[in-house]
């Protein structure tokens, strides 16, 4: 099997920094926004974009959820499909969300996060934040606004983003099938 | 293991543990669903389902169809009363009719013991056991377990006692077996004459003294004398049965700790169980119900979604 480390140490750790920065650019003191990181993975993302945001805003609590998308999939039947949890502790009605997933390939789960999050009501504008996006990759017309690295990748290979909460050190990793 | 082993669910006899946490686990995430302000989600909408009731029921029926339509699912309902069954057709007959009509899923509650399984052998399509005769009520036991889980965590030696009618309650058996596949202590608790001789060989104790058994255990829950299957007399009155086998408040003051009480409904207030018991905080009895719609959207989800089907 062979890998090569895309994204990894000061590096991964400024990208991050970069999308946060893009972001108070938009949405200011986030008063009127929320973020919500797409389960399993973009929650790690979605957790550390929140404790980043928060050192730079200086403030307690930005709005941060996880929606778990397993039951608006349109693959059930194709794969094993065992849901995670969900938690949006907060109204989402009238506010800004950003997505966050960390990897977007197909655009399946993103469009399946789109239908599950209407259940927690009509959000005023919705964005998508992504760590790697596999361009020329897509099955629905779905781009993200923000982006950490866009890499060209086939569909044999595998992209793989490690956290240091989980993993022990933060990296994105290209992986050959 | 992320599927289920079996392609129906007949019985909880059936079911390995993993299959049982498997159920819990995802039901877990039903319960979330179905507390959202929209209550729905797509995933069944490729599948039609038929709930068969040749026997009555109210609760299970409703929550079954609360389940479906959760699911996205289309539904069809049929009840023996009003049906072709009362102009003699058999029941694999009446089944692959309603089967033409390309139906992917079967919710049967039937009088007979075996039904369910009967049917499975005949016919090609998944089907969910709502209760068959005296037999079993797998759905029902997942739902015990999954309250159960949500008031005492791990339910490893904890310890269960089912009290009543256990000769004529599919509950009963369904329960057990599920309480001891998750490593539970199971008594049942009852007058002689209705508790049934094999229950030993299931290795489970028999109590006939309530007192000792609330004394003894973490859970109590309350059958229902089934009048409707009691063909003879197995006990002398009504009021003997309360007097000996019913539960109030002041017996549950009484005990050293706080149990939960249970009961799958429908309650007959003042025989099995006393009202200020029931409606008392100690009892769970509407949770149960709650969790009744989120453990079938679970089971209908996990059977619909096997891979390769």
């Amino acid at each position: 099997m062979k890998t090569r480390i895309l994204l990894e140490d000061k590096q991964f750790e400024i990208t991050i920094l970069r999308l946060c920065h893009q972001l108070i650019e938009v949405h200011g003191d986030f008063k009127g926004s929320a973020i919500i990181g797409l389960q399993p993975r973009g929650v790690l993302l979605a957790k550390r974009i929140q404790k980043v945001l928060q050192q730079i805003l200086k403030v307690k609590k930005i709005n941060c959820g996880e929606l778990d998308t397993t039951f608006f999939r349109d693959d059930f039947r194709k794969k094993e499909l065992i849901p995670n949890s969900t938690n949006i502790d907060f109204i989402i009605e009238e506010k800004n969300v950003i997505l966050v997933d960390d990897v977007l390939f197909t655009g399946r789960t993103i469009r399946a996060g789109l239908d599950a999050m209407l259940a927690f009501g009509r959000p005023n504008d919705v964005e998508l934040l992504v760590l790697v996006d596999r361009r020329f990759s897509r099955h629905v017309p779905i781009q993200a606004k923000y982006v950490g690295i866009t890499i060209d990748s086939i569909e044999q290979q595998n992209v793989k983003v490690d956290w240091k909460e989980t993993d022990g050190k933060d990296k994105v990793t290209l992986i050959d099938k | 293991m992320s599927h289920l082993s079996v392609n129906h669910l007949l019985g909880i006899k059936d079911l390995t543990k993993n299959d049982i946490e498997l159920i819990l686990n995802t039901a877990q995430n039903f319960k979330e669903v179905i507390n959202r302000p929209i209550k729905k989600v797509p995933s069944l909408r490729d599948i039609t389902v038929a709930n068969l009731f040749f026997e009555n029921s109210t609760r299970t029926r409703l929550s079954f169809e609360l389940a479906q339509k959760r699911l996205s699912a289309d539904i069809i309902n049929f009840s023996a009363s009003n049906s072709s069954v009362k102009k003699g057709e058999t029941l694999v007959d009446t089944v692959n009719n309603i089967l033409a009509m390309k139906v992917d899923m079967i919710v049967m509650r039937h009088s007979s013991p075996g039904a369910a399984i009967f049917l499975s052998k005949k016919i090609n399509a998944k089907i969910v056991n709502a209760g068959d005769g005296a037999h079993e009520h797998p759905t029902q036991a997942l739902l015990d377990a999954f309250s159960m889980q949500e008031k005492l965590g791990d339910l490893k030696n904890k310890k269960i006692v089912i009290v009543g009618d256990i000769l004529h309650s599919r509950v009963a058996l369904s329960n057990i077996f599920c309480l001891q596949k998750l490593g539970a202590k199971v008594k049942v608790c009852g007058p002689q004459t209705l508790i049934p001789k094999y229950i030993t060989s299931l290795g489970i104790e028999v109590e006939t003294d309530l007192h000792k058994a609330l004394e003894w255990c973490d859970v109590a829950n309350m059958l229902r004398i089934q009048l409707e299957r009691q063909d003879i007399k197995y006990f002398p009155s009504l009021r003997e049965y309360t007097m000996l086998y019913g539960l109030n408040k002041e017996m549950l003051d009484k005990l050293s700790k706080k149990i939960v009480i249970m009961h799958p409904g429908p309650i007959n207030r003042g025989v099995e169980i006393t009202s200020d018991v029931a409606d008392s905080k100690q009892s769970i009895i509407l949770e149960q119900v709650e969790n009744g719609v989120a453990v079938r959207m679970a089971v209908m989800y996990l059977l619909a979604g096997r891979k390769g089907d």
